[in-house]
């Protein structure tokens, strides 16, 4: 099978090759899995995956595309990169876990992992650079907790409010200058990637 | 300049489909009827095989019938079967050097699936044969006598038996050994498997053999330090180093390493984990039985003061004065079994060797349980007391992983399902896990060993695994090695608590096996070990004439391996040996004396010092027996005046222009 | 050392790690270190934007790099050097892939050339500030800082994840137990504790995701530690410190436990070692507060480690092998 995504037209592709094409940055190697269970084994969230990565990755190689993106696994990589750098195959797996999420929200699946919620917290976050260029850690505290945590917003509140106390989080979000620039720049690439 | 060919070819051009393997890319009856319409070309034919002996008749009738006098054939690689086309070229009475191979396969039909494409180039290679075999010279392969005498160069298993085998046979061998002691890795061994004989027990009366065979200079704690000349007349320079015990006088008695007072790690036959005194022997049963001091240690080396063994050896053997000796000789053949390196287990620190105590490497473990070794055979934690109640023994360190080595190092399998076997018999209630990535069992009786360790009741846990800890998490982890895991098989992360930790660490070449590989001229691979002539079918000889290799020099590999590649060396040498003169392809260079100009260029640019200059004349003179074809000299000659025999100029002019015909072609095509 | 370093604080340092970037910069001053801000910097994205999508991330990313490749360097090679590992990884990241993918260079240049940049992979060195302590200042000279040695306190060298791994630049050669760190803190006279999880993960976002993990990661930690007898643990990066200081107070009510270890910046603990007041190095801004176990620093080196070095060797134990340390740093 040839596996480089490159000459396989996109229709036509396997599930795999859809994960390594749509995974820049060089060769992921994901084709060469041994199957050997390294980054399961070194994963420090592994206990509260669905699936190990290894076992993803065999499903990704099986075509599970539904059961893949419906997995909660790539939402609970905390990308420490142990495995990447254990890997004896070498194999890019943050970056493919990275992958994995993007296509778990195009594809609508994630509402139904048991981490639906995070790519609600990585949006939010997302939405302060855009508008401002830099991270709002209060704003996305307020809002991520309040729409999915309103009671566990009062234990945050504990925590914010010391935050404020020890003149470690602003009230207001800082804007560079340049944000037009910023913007441009993020919307042409996102043009590229068709994601517009 | 191009000299015109000395008589009128008449050339047999002969195409072959080698079954699908050309002919599905090629088309061959094209190629044959253009190259028919060449210049000279008398007959031109395709054949389904023209290695067969169909396909060989067929050479040699035309030969006959046509008055052929040149062949072509464009077939595979003529490391594949110029021999055999150069043999019915003989058989037929022609020169085997009026013969030239086109390579249409391997660089041709294999490299390509466009069949135009591949058609093309195959008519450009038929080409260029057609014109070099045009200026092909009639040639007389060298005859080389074969010095009778082998050089064996590391005295391990493989070693042993190359050398018994050739010493038997009645030839001498000079067995060079570089530590104080022949044996190898396996001396170090307890069991072995699957039979678990006793390593030692089957060892030593081999070393023993080779000790007082008539027929072997045993050369221990030496090293080769210079190799010249070529197949059959090798001059081999070994530099013998000090012991600083003269062997002459020394009974071997032993009085001198008692009282010697000052021990320290033995990193080397001991794997560090035990110690041994300044002057020492490796083991009881060491081959020589003569000591040895270790110079960097010794008292009276770093301080000049002690003198211990000297005032106590009843034969006045221990001589601080003794230096290094050279001793040159000569050999027709040589043999490489300089073994392997043990992975290196500290460069995994995940696995904590080196930080936490009670992790062990496969060869520590293989001296603690070996009864002679530093625990006299019991398993123990590090502290030298504690019994441990649960092992974890952890398969591929260092093997089957790109970050160190890609390949598998064969072994580790086995021997780590032999360790859990050897830690259920000594401690029948002690947990043994194994964690492997797949159980690789391919040997006799090896798949059967696998089973009865199971039914031992070992734990066998498919997942690599990714680190061994001393940071407890939970209460029942507390002051216990904690091995993290994915079990692959139920697909959950796991944490086993264990007493021990054994790492399999795996094969690597030597630390120095490129330098070794240039001192023989050998072909050295990317991971270290020495290459063969050919995978399969030539796995103990190297693209060096004269040079074989067995054991795990050559690549990973188990003692029964081990044994039977010790063997055919020997048996390769012994038939080159026995053949007393070998012929020898007569492409050598040659320089035309009356043209030199004696600038000396070519002199020092020789790799084999096969150039010798005489004063007298003022000229260059090219050893035909100490050339080997290279063609430095010939491509260095600034007046041009050095031919390489079968790669002259015009032969390869000629070559260059027939791969060339479509340019050529085109430039006098009306446009 | 090169004379000049773009300095990318990052969103972090710029309120909840105040006292990193007061303390690098402090820390900096003392060892001669010049550190110019690059001009109109903006959030590294974090390990958010790449969830979301991949090009705007590394677009987000490479902005920063072009700005920084666009400073005045007089001809001179570029260093950018990010105190948080966060933005260090997706720094240098960015500047590995885009020259591993000529594709994604491309597509990266074409986004921000909307914004008139432009960013040649390669341009740029980006450094972790603990690289640039360790490389180019190098422990001599922090040891010649040393006015105030830390003899007595016992700490716990706190890499996490980003630093030596993956190590895209291959400066560490050791990502699962470096030393650099340990060094540089004995080098300040302190007793560094064989931290057996110094490179384990904090949690990074997960508090936010699944409290549950995140208050288990950070457990393991603060055990580990706790097991080690460590007084501070020394964190290299602001999700760390604020992880393992913010939410210890949580882990301790989750667990059951009572931990108070203080989590300091190694920037601070050098400060203390060169003679900084707390509040010159932002000490008071942790959760758990730092000052009671600064207390435990002596005048004198203890006597502990100098008596167990000449301890005999157990006659029955079985020798140790040496450990291998192999950081190779810059070359």
């Amino acid at each position: 099978m040839a596996l480089d995504p490159g000459i396989v037209p996109e229709g036509r592709r396997t599930f795999m090759q859809e994960v390594i094409a749509a995974t820049p940055g060089g060769d992921p190697h994901l084709e060469l899995c041994l199957q050997c269970g390294t980054c399961g084994g070194s994963c420090p969230s592994g206990p509260d995956m669905d699936h190990t990565p290894r076992q993803l990755f065999a499903m990704i190689a099986a075509g599970m595309r539904e059961d893949v993106l419906k997995s909660n696994t790539p939402w609970f990589c905390v990308s420490c990169y142990y495995c990447v750098v254990r890997c004896p195959q070498e194999i890019h797996i943050t970056d493919i876990m990275y992958t994995l999420k993007r296509m778990a929200i195009e594809e609508g699946y994630y509402r139904e992992s048991s981490a639906a919620e995070a790519p609600d917290f990585s949006e939010t976050f997302i939405d302060f650079v855009e508008h401002y260029g830099r991270s709002f850690e209060l704003g996305l505290a307020t809002r991520y907790h309040l729409k999915h945590h309103p009671l566990g917003m009062l234990k945050m509140a504990g925590m914010g409010l010391n935050m404020l106390i020890k003149g470690r989080m602003d009230l207001k979000p800082t804007r560079i200058e340049h944000l037009d620039q910023l913007q441009a720049i993020l919307q042409k690439a996102k043009e590229l990637e068709g994601k517009d | 300049m191009q000299h015109k060919p000395q008589e009128k070819p008449r050339i047999g051009v002969y195409i072959c489909h080698c079954g699908t393997n050309i002919a599905g890319t090629v088309d061959v009856e094209e190629v044959a009827r253009w190259a028919g319409e060449l210049e000279g070309v008398v007959v031109a034919r395709d054949y389904k095989f023209m290695c067969s002996s169909l396909g060989q008749d067929l050479i040699e009738n035309d030969i006959k019938e046509k008055k052929l006098n040149r062949i072509v054939v464009a077939a595979c690689s003529p490391l594949m079967h110029e021999k055999t086309f150069r043999g019915a070229c003989q058989k037929a009475g022609l020169n085997p050097y009026f013969f030239e191979m086109a390579n249409i396969r391997e660089h041709d039909a294999w490299a390509t699936d466009d069949k135009t494409a591949a058609t093309f180039k195959a008519k450009a290679l038929v080409e260029g044969a057609v014109n070099r075999v045009k200026f092909h010279m009639p040639l007389e392969p060298i005859p080389v006598d074969i010095n009778p005498n082998t050089l064996v160069v590391g005295g391990g298993i493989a070693g042993i038996t190359a050398a018994l085998e050739l010493a038997n046979a009645g030839y001498h061998v000079y067995l060079v050994e570089r530590s104080p002691s022949i044996g190898g890795h396996m001396a170090q061994l307890d069991k072995t498997f699957p039979t678990l004989d006793c390593s030692a027990c089957i060892l030593t009366p081999k070393m023993v053999d080779v000790g007082q065979h008539e027929n072997i200079t045993l050369l221990a704690y030496s090293e080769v330090e210079a190799v010249e000349g070529y197949l059959g007349n090798f001059t081999i320079t070994v530099r013998k180093k000090a012991r600083h015990v003269n062997e002459d006088l020394c009974t071997g008695c032993g009085i001198c390493i008692e009282k010697c007072p000052r021990k320290v790690i033995d990193t080397e036959f001991e794997a560090g984990l035990g110690y041994r005194k300044v002057i020492y022997r490796p083991f009881p049963q060491a081959v020589p039985k003569y000591p040895v001091i270790d110079t960097e240690n010794c008292t009276f080396f770093q301080r000049g003061k002690c003198r211990a063994c000297q005032i106590f050896c009843p034969t006045k053997a221990i001589d601080f004065d003794q230096e290094d000796e050279l001793i040159t000789f000569q050999v027709g053949n040589i043999i490489i079994a300089t073994g392997y390196d043990l992975f290196d287990a500290r460069r995994i620190p995940q696995y904590g060797y080196g930080r936490l105590a009670n992790v062990f490497t496969s060869l520590e473990f293989e001296r603690m349980v070996n009864a002679a070794g530093p625990t006299g055979g019991r398993i123990v934690l590090r502290d030298g007391v504690t019994e441990p109640r649960s092992v974890a023994i952890i398969h591929c360190v260092g093997s089957r992983d790109k970050n160190y080595h890609e390949y598998c190092s064969k072994i580790c399998c086995m021997y780590s399902l032999k360790f859990a076997h050897l830690v259920r018999e000594r401690l029948p209630d002690a947990e043994v896990y194994n964690f492997y990535i797949d159980i690789r069992a391919p040997g006799k009786g090896y798949e059967e060993f696998y089973h009865r360790v199971l039914h031992e009741g070992a734990h066998l846990i498919r997942g690599r695994v990714a680190e061994v800890t001393d940071a407890a998490r939970e209460p029942g982890e507390e002051g216990k090695l904690i091995v993290q895991v994915e079990d692959t098989l139920i697909g959950k992360q796991r944490r086993i608590p264990v007493d021990m930790v054994i790492l399999s660490a795996g094969i690597e070449a030597r630390k120095d096996s490129k330098e070794v590989a240039q001192l023989f001229k050998m072909g050295c691979d990317f991971d270290g070990f020495f290459v063969e002539r050919h995978p399969k079918l030539d796995p103990v000889a190297t693209m060096t004439e004269g040079v074989f290799i067995a054991g795990c020099a050559q690549g990973p590999k188990d003692i029964p391996d081990t044994v039977a590649q010790g063997a055919a060396a020997a048996a390769r040498v012994a038939g080159l040996i026995h053949q007393g003169t070998v012929l020898m392809e007569p492409v050598r260079a040659y320089i035309h004396e009356d043209l030199c100009s004696g600038c000396r260029i070519c002199n020092n640019l020789c790799p084999y010092n096969a150039i010798v200059f005489h004063e007298d004349r003022q000229k260059s003179e090219v050893i035909t027996a100490l050339c080997q074809g290279c063609g430095t000299c010939v491509a260095a000659c600034p007046s041009g005046v050095i031919s390489g025999a079968h790669f002259t100029n015009d032969q390869i002019f000629a070559q260059i222009e027939g791969v060339l015909w479509d340019v050529r072609a085109k430039a006098t095509a009306p446009s | 050392m090169p004379n000049r370093y773009a300095y990318y604080p990052g969103c972090s340092l710029e309120k909840n790690a105040r006292a990193y970037h007061i303390s690098t910069l402090y820390v900096a001053e003392k060892l001669g270190v010049a550190l110019e801000e690059v001009p109109d910097w903006n959030c590294c994205g974090a390990t958010e934007y790449f969830a979301i999508a991949a090009l705007p991330a590394y677009a987000l990313v490479a902005r920063n790099l072009a700005l920084a490749q666009g400073m005045d360097w007089n001809g001179g090679q570029r260093h950018l050097v990010a105190p948080c590992s966060a933005c260090f990884l997706n720094l240098s990241k960015t500047d590995h892939y885009m020259a591993d993918s000529p594709q994604l260079a491309a597509q990266v240049n074409e986004a921000l050339a909307a914004g008139g940049l432009h960013y040649d992979p390669g341009a740029v060195f980006v450094h972790h500030l603990l690289d640039v302590i360790v490389d180019d200042v190098g422990y001599e000279k922090v040891q010649e800082m040393v006015t105030k040695p830390l003899f007595g306190l016992r700490v716990a060298p706190y890499y996490g994840c980003l630093v030596t791994r993956p190590d895209y630049k291959h400066i560490h050669n050791e990502p699962e137990h470096p030393f650099c760190l340990d060094d540089l803190l004995a080098a300040l006279g302190a007793t560094v504790i064989d931290y057996p999880v110094k490179t384990a993960c904090c949690g990074g976002h997960m508090t936010q995701i699944s409290e549950d993990t995140a208050l288990e990661l950070i457990r393991r930690l603060l055990k580990a530690a706790a097991d080690y007898r460590a007084d501070a643990i020394v964190a290299l990066c602001p999700m760390c410190q604020l992880n393992l200081d913010g939410y210890q107070a949580q882990v301790n009510k989750h667990f059951g436990t009572d931990y108070h270890i203080p989590i300091l910046y190694f920037t601070q603990v050098m400060g203390l070692a060169f003679g900084a007041t707390p509040e010159e190095i932002g000490i008071g801004k942790e959760f758990v507060d730092a000052r009671p176990v600064l207390n435990k620093i002596q005048e004198k080196p203890p006597e502990e480690g100098k008596k167990r070095r000449k301890k005999r060797r157990d006659k029955q134990a079985l020798p140790m092998p040496e450990l291998l340390r192999t950081h190779t740093g810059r070359k």
